[in-house]
């Protein structure tokens, strides 16, 4: 009993929170002490106990000091118990409950039930130790009250700057925005002197408009975005906006999509360009149409699958091949599911998802659907005999 | 159960359990169920069964199918083995082949002239691990061999006389051993008929 330490109870960065159970006892090696009724929270650090009627009173060991653990099923009129037998407590521990005890274990009486799932949950953190792969700050141990006078100032300066550069991006929108215009105002100067010259000639019966002028005039129409229907036919690929929003748009997505493995679903895609995009929002159909067009589609491809989520594709993007590497990763863990694939590849979901339904289909993996929920093995059925 | 009935590999290969999408894929698949049925159901001498049955039966249940994540091996001997990593919890869950799944094997072995449908509800079939016409070809061999052309025998001769006792129609069950005969008498090399106490049939 001597191995707890006080503490405040709060999960530091890096800590989770596993599982706690109300109603739990501690005895120190066989014998009673006062801490008869608590929370026993499990973190993937620590053990900590929380006395229910004052929570002031809290304590934890860690895990690291567990040498094993033991089940005691209930009895009559004894509750089930979890024995935890510890390493001896460091020379420099911080202060704890008691000084020292001639017991080298604990137990937990779960006077509420309880005991079977935090047994199994408490073996599982033992097994993973998962304590080793995150390190906590050494304040771990000591017990932090309020400490006055820590200012966020890390806070404040963030916002600041949050906002400088919100400011920033704003005025280079603004700048884009008057480009444009002022392209614009040469196309207006241009379509101003035609205007004139061909108001003139109507005035003076001054010879015919030339058919240079009357293409000049459609084009200038044109790319001011008025529908002209007899060169709509002529200019298929759409007006010179759409063009312009197709190079935008491929010119945003190369890195993205190559930092992502070379695939994106289309609504990362939409949030990528909206946020990219700041003042001027793409709309979800516009986007569609705008990853259709030819313009697009000569730096990147567009696929739909099967289940009808669509994605946008580096052009060297094989996603057949990735299919086999897929079944690999499959082969070498049994089975998976889309989310332990997802994880351990380091993809989305949902994309991971398609990569094994496309393997599934192409006849590499099978499914098996269950309760549990649906996991993919490789297809047994077509390589064994 | 018999003990000495050998499951095959993919009993114990959980998406044996599930209907697989991929055509290909379940073509093998549904063909295995086929395979399976026919010799579960030949070591333990079931000619017929309802369906009800055969949702309880270990045919089309394994209670002891393990799902949880391991490896996958397979041995030399072509049995199919995971190894379990020690700490994890085993999910020991039921492999259970739905029976909307156990409908399409059924319609499978049909298909193939292994099963007949005893009821217009589908309730209850009859189950033959060879066709009828196989069988009749096996019983219509014994016949000439043994140079009993013409003769008349009854049913229960036939199936349980001393004199077929090495053969393979040997304790044939009535109901497949009618069908075999039928399907001789279909090709003029037999005719069912009455006899005393029941029915018998002459070969031609």
């Amino acid at each position: 009993m001597d191995r707890f330490v006080w503490t405040s109870g709060l999960l530091e960065i890096n800590e989770t929170l596993v599982i706690q159970q109300r109603g739990v006892r501690i005895y120190d090696g066989e014998e009673k002490i006062k801490f008869d009724a608590g929370t026993l929270l499990l973190s993937t650090h620590r053990l900590i106990w929380r006395d229910q009627k004052n929570h002031e009173c809290c304590m934890a060991i860690l895990l690291s000091q567990i040498v094993f653990i033991e089940e005691q099923a209930a009895g009559i009129g004894k509750s089930a118990k979890i024995v935890v037998h510890l390493h001896p407590a460091p020379p420099n521990k911080e202060p704890g409950p008691f000084q020292s005890s001639k017991n080298s274990y604990i137990k937990l009486s779960f006077k509420e039930h309880g005991q079977i799932e935090f047994y199994r949950r408490l073996s599982e953190e033992m097994t993973q130790r998962r304590w080793e792969n995150m390190p906590v700050s050494q304040s771990l141990q000591t017990n932090r009250g309020p400490q006055p006078g820590r200012i966020r100032a890390v806070g404040i300066v963030g916002i600041e700057r949050k906002l400088e550069e919100k400011r920033k991006e704003t005025d280079k929108n603004i700048s884009e925005a008057f480009e444009d215009l002022s392209k614009l105002m040469i196309k207006a100067k241009e379509m101003v002197e035609l205007s004139k010259s061909i108001a003139n000639k109507i005035k003076d019966k001054q010879g015919d408009i030339t058919e240079d002028e009357t293409i000049r005039f459609k084009s200038y129409l044109l790319s001011m975005g008025i529908a002209n229907p007899v060169t709509r036919e002529t200019y298929g690929s759409g007006t010179q906006y759409h063009m312009q929003l197709a190079k935008q748009l491929a010119g945003i997505l190369q890195v993205p999509l190559e930092e992502r493995g070379g695939i994106m679903s289309l609504t990362e895609v939409y949030c990528l360009v909206n946020r990219a995009r700041g003042m001027e929002p793409l709309v979800a159909t516009l986007l569609l149409s705008t990853s259709m067009r030819s313009t697009f589609l000569r730096f990147y491809m567009l696929r739909v699958f099967d289940s009808g989520v669509m994605v946008i594709e580096l052009q060297s993007h094989k996603e057949e091949e990735m299919v086999a590497s897929a079944l690999e990763t499959v082969s070498e863990k049994g089975s998976l599911t889309s989310e332990e694939f997802a994880k351990l590849v380091g993809m989305s979901v949902l994309l991971a998802k398609e990569r094994l339904l496309l393997a599934e289909k192409m006849g590499h993996l099978c499914r098996d659907d269950s309760v549990e929920g649906l996991r993919f093995y490789p297809n047994l059925f077509m390589t064994q005999s | 159960m018999a003990m000495s009935f050998e499951w095959p590999w993919q009993y114990r290969f959980p998406p044996f359990f599930t209907l697989q999408p991929n055509v290909d894929t379940r073509q093998k698949q549904l063909a295995a169920w086929c395979s399976l049925v026919l010799s579960f159901c030949r070591l333990h001498k079931q000619s017929s069964m309802t369906v009800m049955e055969a949702q309880e039966s270990p045919l089309f249940n394994n209670v002891k199918l393990q799902r949880s994540k391991g490896h996958l091996f397979l041995l030399p001997d072509s049995s199919l083995k995971y190894l379990w990593r020690k700490a994890e919890g085993r999910q020991q869950t039921e492999g259970k082949l739905p029976v909307e799944s156990i409908q399409i094997v059924l319609e499978e072995l049909r298909k193939k002239g292994n099963l007949e449908w005893l009821d217009k509800s589908k309730s209850s079939f009859l189950i033959m691990w060879r066709r009828p016409e196989e069988w009749g070809k096996l019983i219509y061999q014994w016949v000439s061999r043994s140079g009993q052309n013409n003769s008349v025998f009854t049913l229960y001769e036939l199936t349980n006389g001393e004199d077929t006792e090495d053969e393979e129609f040997h304790g044939l069950d009535e109901a497949t051993l009618l069908r075999a005969l039928q399907a001789l008498q279909q090709e003029h090399k037999a005719e069912i008929i009455t006899v005393s106490d029941g029915r018998g049939v002459k070969f031609f």
